[in-house]
C-alpha cells in the first residue's frame, strides 16, 4: 500500500480541545513495499503517528492518502473495506485472555470472513493450519491450542505479531514489537517481520527503541515532540544524530549506540 | 466527604428514622391480637406441628414432582433471561467513546421497567395470557430476571478492557464480529457468573410464585396451608430449604469451576 | 527453530465442546416438559383475545382523583409496612450479628476459641441462615393464619427474613474489618459492648449503613409483594384489581409502583454515595 501524508497533524483522542496536537504537520511518503523504522523518545508522537496512518485518529489538520484515495472522505463501507486492507499491532498485544492462541491469531482474518463462517469459525477454527504455520515462524507452533492467559509477556507479544502473518493486509503498521523480548527473541522475530513484509511486498511501518535494530531497516524516521526530525536511509543515520534526538532523554535508549556508526560532522539538533 | 453532603446524609438518615416512627404508628398493627396469649398458643402450635413431617409416599411422589417443577422454573427463566438479557445489553451499551449508540436511553429504560415489577407481580400478570401453571411462573421469572441481567451484562460490556476491540476495529471488523472476539470472550466468566448468582435468587423466588397460581412448590403449599394440613405444609417447606441449599451449592461449584 | 514435531491440527476442546452441549440439550427436554413451555399457547386465539383485551385495557390508565388518592394511601402502607418491618429487623439482626461475630471474642484472644463461645457463635450464625433461607412470603402465609390479614402479617414477615440478611451481611462486614482497635480495647478489660462501639463502628458505620437502605429499598418491593397474600398495601390492591380483571386500575398502580421502587432506588443510591 502506498501511504502519503501531507502536512498531517493529530490529537491524542483524550486531548482538550485547543491543545498543542500530538503530531505536528507531518510530510511523509511511503512506497508500496517500503520497510520504515520510526524512533524517538516517548512522547515523540510515533504511537500517534501510526494511529493516525492506521484511520483510527481523525486529523486535525492536513490529508492522509492510502494508496492515492482520503479515507476520510470515504463512505463507511469505503473506509471499512480499506481498513480491511491494513493491519495495527498495538504497543499491548490486544489479545482476550481467555481466548486461544488459534483464535487470536485467526482474528486478524475476521474483516475478509462474512459474519457466519466467523461465528462458525469461533466453534471450531477454520484454518489452523494457517495459524500454525504463522506461529511456528516465530517458535510458536505448540501454542497453538494454549489459553493467551497462559502465556508468558514475550509469547504473547509475538502471538500477536504472528497476527500479522495471518491477515491480508498490504500495510503492516507494528507499534513497539520487541518491548518485551530478549534480544536473540527479538532479533528472530524482527527478522521474520521484515521478510515476510518482504516477500509479500507489504509496506512496514514500526516503531522502536530498539536503535540498533532501527538502524537495519532501509529508512529510519527520527520523531521527537510531534515533529519528524529525520527522514533517512540508515546509511546516514549516525550516532551523532541519534544522541542528538534523544538529548536529555538517554535512558530511553535501548541497544548500543556504539553499533551506530559515528561520522565527523556534528549532527544539528532537534528542537 | 465534604461538610454539606455530611449533613444531607445525616438529614436523610434522621428523614428515615421519623420515617419509621410514622411507619408504627400510621399502620393499624394488631400487637395486642399478636401478643396476646390466644395467639402466642395458636402460633406455638402452628410452629410445632411444622416439625412433623409427613413420610406417606403418593404425597412425597406429588412433592417430588412439584420439587422437580420449581427447579425446571428456575432454571429455564433464568437461562431464558440470559439469552433475552444478552440479546438487550448489547444495544443498551456504549462499547467505546465515539460510539452513538442510539438505542442505549429506550433499552435502558425497558430493562429498568421489567426489573422494577416484581417477579410475583408478573406471574400474576402473565397467568391471564398463559393461564395458570409453571408456564406463567417461567416466564415472569425470565421478565424480571431479564431485567436485573440485562443491566449487569451492560455494564460489563461498557467495562471490557478495549485493546482487542480497538485493534480489530482498526481493521475494520464489524460490530457483531468485534462482540464476538473481542468483547465477548472478555466478559463471559463474569456474565456466568451473574447468572448463578440469579438463580440462587430465582429458585426462591419459584418456591413462592406458586401461592398467586405459578405452579411448583408454591401451588402445593397454598393448597396444603390453606387447609391447615400442617403434616404436608411442614414437608413442603423442608423440600423448600432442601432445594435452595441444593441451588446454592450447585451455584457456589460452578463458580469455582468458571474461576479455573 | 523448534525441534518439536507440529502439532495435531484437531481442536483438542472439540469432543468437550460437543459432550457439554449434548449435556445441556439433555436437561433442557425434561425442563421444557416440567414447566409446560408451551409458547404457541400465548398467541392461541382464546388466549390471545383475553391479553389484547387486557392490555387493552391498560391504555388509558386511571387517573380519577378519588382513585389516585386511594393509591397514594396504599403507596404509604407500603412503605410503611417494609419501614416498620426493617426497623424490626435491624432490633433483630444487630445483637445476633454482634452474637455471631469472632471479633469479640474475648476467649479468642490468646489463642483458640473456648467450646462454649464457639458453640454460642455457631447457633447464631445457624439461626441467621434459617432466618435467611425461609421466602418472606412463607412467612407471611404463616401469620396471616395466625393474626389475620393485614399489615402486621408483612411487618412480622419482613422483619424475620430480613433480620436474617441483614444478620449475616452485618456479621460479614464486621469480619471483614481490621480487628487491632477491637482487640486491644477487649485486653484492655472494655466490655463487649463498649468494645464494638468504640472499636468497630466508627470503621465499620458507613458500609453497615450503605447496606441497611439498599435493603430497605428491596423491603419496599418484598411489601408490595406480601400484599398479594393479604398484608395489604399497594399489592393487595393490584390483585384485587387483577381478580376483577380492572387493567386501567392495574396499569395505574404498576406505574406508581415503578415511580415508588425508581424513587427509592435513586434515594438509596444518592445516600451510599454520600457515605460511602
Amino acid at each position: 500500500m502506498r501511504v502519503a501524508l501531507h502536512a498531517l497533524a493529530a490529537r491524542h483522542p483524550a486531548a482538550a480541545a485547543g491543545s498543542a496536537p500530538a503530531l505536528r504537520p507531518v510530510r511523509l511518503t511511503v512506497e508500496p513495499g517500503e520497510q520504515l523504522a520510526v524512533v524517538g523518545p516517548s512522547g515523540a508522537g510515533k504511537t500517534t503517528l501510526l494511529h493516525a496512518l492506521a484511520c483510527a485518529l481523525q486529523p486535525a489538520g492536513g490529508r492522509l492518502e492510502l494508496d492515492g484515495a482520503d479515507p476520510w472522505s470515504l463512505p463507511v463501507s469505503g473506509l471499512q473495506k480499506l481498513r480491511g486492507r491494513l493491519f495495527l499491532a498495538p504497543q499491548a498485544p490486544p489479545l482476550p485472555p481467555r481466548q486461544r492462541v488459534v483464535t487470536a491469531v485467526l482474528a486478524a482474518r475476521l474483516p475478509r470472513q462474512t459474519l457466519l463462517a466467523s461465528l462458525r469459525s469461533l466453534a471450531y477454527p477454520m484454518d489452523p493450519a494457517a495459524a500454525r504455520d504463522a506461529l511456528a515462524r516465530f517458535d510458536l507452533a505448540d501454542k497453538l491450542w494454549e489459553r493467551v492467559d497462559r502465556l508468558s509477556g514475550g509469547e504473547r507479544q509475538r502471538v500477536g505479531l504472528a497476527r500479522a502473518l495471518v491477515s491480508a493486509a498490504s500495510l503492516w503498521l507494528i507499534d513497539e514489537p520487541l518491548s518485551s523480548l530478549d534480544p536473540s527473541r527479538a532479533a528472530m522475530a524482527i527478522d521474520v517481520l521484515t521478510r515476510a513484509a518482504r516477500e509479500r511486498g507489504v509496506t512496514l511501518v514500526t516503531t522502536l527503541h530498539q536503535v540498533d535494530v532501527a538502524t537495519r531497516f532501509p529508512r529510519v524516521l527520527g520523531m521527537r515532540d510531534g515533529e519528524v526530525c529525520f527522514d533517512l536511509p540508515a546509511a546516514e543515520v549516525s550516532r551523532e544524530r541519534l544522541a542528538a534526538l534523544y538529548a536529555q532523554r538517554e535512558h530511553e535508549l535501548s541497544g548500543p549506540l556504539d553499533a551506530v556508526q559515528a561520522t565527523a560532522t556534528p549532527a544539528p539538533y532537534c528542537r | 466527604m465534604n461538610r454539606p453532603s455530611h449533613a444531607a446524609a445525616w438529614g436523610f438518615l434522621a428523614a428515615l428514622v421519623a420515617l419509621a416512627l410514622a411507619s408504627f404508628w400510621s399502620l393499624d398493627l394488631q400487637w395486642a391480637k399478636f401478643l396476646s396469649a390466644d395467639a402466642m398458643r395458636r402460633m406455638g402450635r402452628f410452629l410445632l406441628e411444622l416439625l412433623a413431617p409427613t413420610g406417606e409416599p403418593a404425597f412425597l411422589r406429588k412433592l417430588a414432582v412439584a420439587s422437580a417443577e420449581t427447579l425446571a422454573m428456575s432454571a429455564l427463566g433464568t437461562l431464558l433471561a440470559v439469552l433475552a438479557g444478552l440479546a438487550l445489553a448489547v444495544p443498551a451499551a456504549r462499547t467505546h467513546a465515539g460510539e452513538r449508540a442510539p438505542w442505549r436511553w429506550p433499552t435502558r429504560l425497558a430493562l429498568n421497567g421489567l426489573r422494577s415489577i416484581p417477579e410475583l407481580v408478573w406471574a400474576a400478570l402473565l397467568i391471564v395470557a398463559a393461564g395458570l401453571g409453571p408456564f406463567a411462573g417461567t416466564l415472569a421469572l425470565a421478565l424480571h430476571t431479564t431485567g436485573v441481567l440485562g443491566r449487569l451484562f451492560a455494564e460489563a460490556i461498557e467495562n471490557a478492557p478495549p485493546g482487542p476491540a480497538f485493534a480489530l476495529r482498526a481493521q475494520g471488523a464489524g460490530s457483531a464480529k468485534l462482540f464476538f472476539y473481542a468483547t465477548l470472550p472478555q466478559i463471559l466468566p463474569q456474565l456466568m457468573s451473574y447468572a448463578l448468582y440469579r438463580w440462587e435468587n430465582n429458585i426462591r423466588a419459584a418456591a413462592v410464585l406458586g401461592v398467586v397460581g405459578g405452579g411448583g412448590l408454591g401451588q402445593l403449599l397454598s393448597f396444603h396451608m390453606g387447609l391447615f394440613h400442617m403434616r404436608e405444609t411442614s414437608s413442603i417447606l423442608i423440600a423448600m430449604l432442601l432445594l435452595v441449599a441444593l441451588v446454592d451449592l450447585a451455584s457456589y461449584f460452578a463458580r469455582r469451576v468458571l474461576q479455573r | 527453530m523448534s525441534a518439536a514435531a507440529s502439532p495435531a491440527l484437531r481442536d483438542p476442546a472439540w469432543t468437550g465442546r460437543v459432550f457439554w452441549t449434548l449435556a445441556g440439550l439433555a436437561l433442557l427436554a425434561p425442563a421444557l416438559v416440567a414447566t409446560e413451555f408451551k409458547p404457541w399457547l400465548l398467541v392461541e386465539p382464546g388466549a390471545l383475545k383475553a391479553t389484547m383485551r387486557f392490555v387493552g385495557d391498560f391504555l388509558p390508565p386511571k387517573l380519577e382523583p378519588e382513585f389516585l388518592w386511594l393509591v397514594a394511601r396504599e403507596c404509604w402502607r407500603t412503605v410503611a409496612i417494609a419501614t416498620a418491618g426493617m426497623a424490626l429487623a435491624l432490633v433483630l439482626a444487630i445483637p445476633m450479628a454482634l452474637a455471631a461475630t469472632s471479633v469479640l471474642s474475648v476467649s479468642a484472644l490468646p489463642g483458640r476459641m473456648h467450646a462454649l463461645p464457639f458453640a454460642v457463635r455457631q447457633l447464631a450464625r445457624a439461626l441467621l441462615i434459617v432466618l435467611r433461607s425461609v421466602p418472606e412470603l412463607v412467612w407471611a402465609l404463616v401469620f396471616v393464619r395466625v393474626v389475620g390479614l393485614g399489615p402486621t402479617a408483612g411487618v412480622l414477615a419482613i422483619a424475620l427474613t430480613y433480620s436474617g440478611m441483614l444478620g449475616k451481611v452485618y456479621c460479614e462486614i464486621l469480619e471483614s474489618d481490621d480487628r487491632a482497635a477491637t482487640h486491644a480495647l477487649l485486653r484492655n478489660g472494655a466490655g463487649r459492648l463498649q468494645a464494638f462501639c468504640y472499636g468497630m463502628l466508627p470503621q465499620s458505620a458507613a458500609e453497615l449503613t450503605s447496606y441497611t437502605v439498599y435493603r430497605w429499598e428491596c423491603a419496599i418491593r418484598s411489601s408490595a409483594v406480601l400484599g398479594f397474600v393479604g398484608a395489604g398495601g399497594l399489592g393487595q390492591q393490584m390483585d384485587n384489581s387483577m381478580k376483577m380483571f380492572q387493567g386501567s386500575e392495574v396499569a395505574t398502580m404498576l406505574l406508581v409502583f415503578m415511580l415508588l421502587v425508581g424513587l427509592a432506588d435513586g434515594a438509596s443510591a444518592w445516600l451510599r454515595k454520600r457515605i460511602g
